[in-house]
């Protein structure tokens, strides 16, 4: 099965993170801000320049690059 | 009457002994600067650069007959990572030996506000939890629980709006009653992680009990960590606590040939055999932190309107939209430099004539004392005259710049520029938030250069750094815009002429953001080889900025803070400029001297001796570059103030000044060295001499570069 990641999902479309991949340090910053298995996340705003976008997720808005987004994955 | 007293300045040095000492974090942005200001009477803090405090800011004040020391720890949204920030405040916690801390959280999002506080819990029994903005959880109806967060957490709990000081009173009071061990605080809330990773826990916390002097919390929290094993956090235990890892040590009193780290790979072996990798133990460890944020703030948060954020959202559309996003940038930052540049006018004028008054009364007592008039003109045409110039012209700008860009500030606005601008600067191997420096760059290059503590990566912020000065400041701005009139503007002239101007002008400001990028870009390719680091940007809810009281004081910190680095150079500065224009060889003073030298090498770049000499002299503050040039050219012995800019232009005509030159002014006066005051700051936030020699030649380089090309450009096409 081909594997999901948040940069896949629409503007308003919420996914549910299944896992947090990626090189130590930035796996642990994002986990440090929640993002861990089972949280929603929604990615509601784009930058002009097309990347990075804004998600909300726990109560928050969090600009995420798509190079970091690729570290995280969603349930299909 | 308050009940906290503030320590009058004098009575704070009296202080020998504090009988309390209070430890407040946070997370970024949640008003624990508020608090700190509020509590200490905003006597202590060295201004909160966009939200943040990289050192601990200590305050000191008054309860209740007893001085508690109060300190501010760097806002961090966990503190289990290696961040300068996290690093700061963790040590602070575990080792600083706080009687309590304060712990501030956002009413508005507690949900990831309390991973740090359990963070915190684990450490710590002594911990009060301080729910702030009250007011905006109120106006987004979201009601939390206090006494059912209180039971869960079994900590103190006090709920405030740090903006109305009254609040702060019930803080206060549960502050003393933890310090005088009247609340219990024993039996704090407890992670509790899965049965396997409790097991070994348990195991080397015990050990660890059983060797060392240290408290059965921290030995449980120390035991977590080196288990986790992160080098960074090791080492500082084993500065910290005293606990020397590789030392053998006794179990059950019995000496054994093994050291914990021994002991610690024994355990991760067995756990490995568990399935449960060093990856998953730190994941485990994490996201049952995380999870349990998720459960308490379930029970105790009440969101009576589900989409509360609906409005922030709307804005959020508008302000980074693909079409508006960024023309609404440029036009918020052109009205804050049009404000600025035309408001500081007035105060300028005033300043000036003020000071010129005085100027005319010393004179008089000079001549009154029989001073020397060598001496006399030295000290009032010299140090005096550039020392007052300086004032005049800095001062205005920066008292209205900083209030308006602090107001964005506190909107919340300053990351969406960020956000906006970050696919820019990411092609240049650098991120979004160099743009926010830049933006204080444009107010004044040192602040910006100080602002540069915002950016995470110390890569980025070197770069950050070293290119700031590419963007011109407030004491560049009226120069620009002086020569663009006379030379670009002043062939047409009315009203088409004054657009003529302000277009050339923001067309330098471009090029200089372009210069910005590239070097950026360059910069990252050679000495500062890096990819752009994992960019994590919180987008905070707008709110109501506090106008009156925390801006205009944080206002003053930077702007007097900047002017007293100004003055600093300025007096000496006089000295020496004076001294150029007065002092000389067989009829020629040095100034001539020095701009005949230099002469030859101006012409390649298209400018004459003087202007660079003026460049040069001018470094206390690019405000009296102009002002010099125009002393030499009139042959004057102290600096020249000239209103009328028809004047102006006449003199510079008549000295040679030719569009050409007009050209070569404006971009080297965009590219060039960074006036003396932002070398400073460079030097203090690099702490290193190289990277101030660096950020003295990148600037210079492109201004000789730029410039010999238009002038080569010029000649060829026009012979």
């Amino acid at each position: 099965m081909k594997k999901r990641t948040i940069n896949e999902l629409a503007i308003e479309e919420t996914g549910v993170i299944s896992k947090i991949t990626g090189e130590e340090t930035i796996k642990r910053r994002l986990l440090d801000l929640g993002l861990i298995e089972g949280t929603s996340i929604k990615p509601v705003l784009v930058s002009p320049s097309g990347d990075p976008r804004a998600f909300e997720f726990r109560g928050g808005l969090i600009a995420i690059r798509r190079e970091d987004g690729m570290n995280i994955e969603i349930k299909c | 009457m308050s009940k906290i007293e503030k320590l009058s300045k004098n009575s704070k040095k009296a202080i020998q002994k504090n009988d309390y000492t209070v430890a407040l974090a946070g997370n970024p942005n949640v008003g624990k600067s508020t608090i700190f200001n509020n509590l200490t009477g905003m006597n202590q803090h060295t201004g909160n650069w966009t939200g943040k405090t990289v050192a601990n800011a200590i305050g000191y004040f008054e309860y209740r007959g007893e001085t508690y020391k109060l300190v501010d720890i760097p806002g961090t949204y966990s503190i289990m990572s290696h961040s300068e920030e996290e690093e700061i405040a963790r040590n602070y916690i575990c080792f600083g030996n706080p009687d309590v801390t304060i712990v501030v959280v956002d009413a508005t999002c507690l949900e990831r506000n309390l991973n740090l506080v359990l963070q915190i819990t684990e450490i710590t029994n002594h911990i009060i939890l301080c729910v702030n903005l009250l007011d905006e959880a109120k106006k987004k109806k979201i009601t939390i629980n206090l006494e059912k967060l209180s039971n869960i957490l079994k900590i103190p709990v006090v709920g405030v709006t740090a903006r109305k000081k009254k609040t702060l009173n019930e803080l206060l009071k549960v502050t003393r009653k933890v310090c005088d061990g009247k609340e219990d605080t024993k039996n704090t809330y407890q992670v509790q992680y899965d049965e396997k990773i409790e097991k070994v826990i348990g195991k080397l916390e015990k050990i660890i009990i059983e060797n060392y002097q240290i408290e059965e919390k921290l030995a449980r929290w120390i035991s977590i960590k080196i288990l986790d094993g992160e080098e960074k956090i090791l080492r500082e235990i084993e500065k910290n606590a005293g606990m020397h890892l590789s030392d053998s040590i006794k179990i059950k009193g019995k000496e054994v040939d093994k050291n914990i780290l021994e002991i610690r790979q024994e355990i991760l072996t067995k756990l490995e055999e568990e399935d449960i990798t060093k990856d998953i133990f730190k994941e485990k460890i994490v996201s049952t932190i995380v999870k349990d944020s998720e459960n308490i703030a379930r029970q105790v948060c009440h969101f009576e309107n589900k989409d509360y954020a609906k409005r922030d959202r709307k804005i959020d559309k508008i302000l980074t939209s693909k079409k508006y996003g960024i023309p609404i940038m440029i036009l918020f930052l052109l009205l804050i430099f049009w404000i600025t540049i035309v408001g500081a006018n007035y105060p300028s004028q005033f300043l000036f004539s003020l000071f010129g008054n005085i100027q005319e009364k010393l004179i008089e007592f000079a001549t009154y004392i029989n001073c020397p008039e060598w001496l006399s003109n030295m000290l009032i045409l010299g140090v005096y005259q550039t020392l007052t110039w300086v004032i005049s012209v800095m001062l205005p700008p920066m008292a209205i710049f900083f209030p308006l860009f602090t107001i964005l500030e506190d909107l919340g606005y300053l990351p969406r520029i960020a956000f906006n601008m970050d696919g820019f600067f990411k092609r240049a191997c650098s991120s979004g938030k160099q743009m926010i420096t830049m933006c204080m760059g444009f107010g004044c290059n040192s602040c910006g250069v100080t602002g540069c503590r915002i950016i995470d990566s110390t890569r980025e912020r070197l770069i950050a750094i070293l290119t700031n000065n590419l963007v011109p400041c407030n004491g560049r701005f009226p120069f620009l815009i002086t020569v663009a009139t006379i030379f670009i503007a002043g062939t047409i002239g009315g009203f088409g002429a004054s657009i003529l101007s302000t277009l050339c002008v923001i067309l330098v400001i471009i090029l200089g953001i372009i210069m910005t990028l590239v070097i950026s870009k360059i910069l990252s390719k050679t000495i500062l080889k890096g990819m752009p680091s994992s960019f994590v940007l919180e987008l905070p809810p707008y709110r109501k900025p506090q106008f009156l009281k925390v801006l205009v004081r944080s206002i003053f910190d930077r702007t007097i803070f900047i002017l007293g680095r100004a003055i600093a150079v300025a007096a000496p500065a006089g000295l020496v400029i004076w001294l150029f224009a007065n002092i000389g060889v067989e009829g020629q003073s040095l100034l001539v001297i020095v701009a005949n030298f230099l002469d030859p090498f101006a012409k390649l770049m298209g400018l004459d001796g003087y202007i660079l000499t003026a460049f040069i002299l001018g470094i206390p503050a690019n405000e009296i570059v102009l002002p010099i040039i125009l002393m030499c050219y009139m042959q004057g012995t102290s600096l020249v103030n000239m209103e009328d800019t028809f004047a102006i232009g006449e003199i510079l005509r008549q000295n040679g000044w030719t569009i050409l030159t007009a050209i070569n002014v404006m971009l080297f006066t965009v590219f060039h060295f960074p006036c003396a005051t932002t070398l400073l700051t460079i030097k203090k936030e690099t702490g290193s001499l190289k990277w101030t020699v660096v950020s003295f030649l990148i600037p210079t380089a492109c201004g000789i570069v730029l410039c010999m090309f238009t002038t080569l450009i010029y000649h060829v096409f026009l012979i």
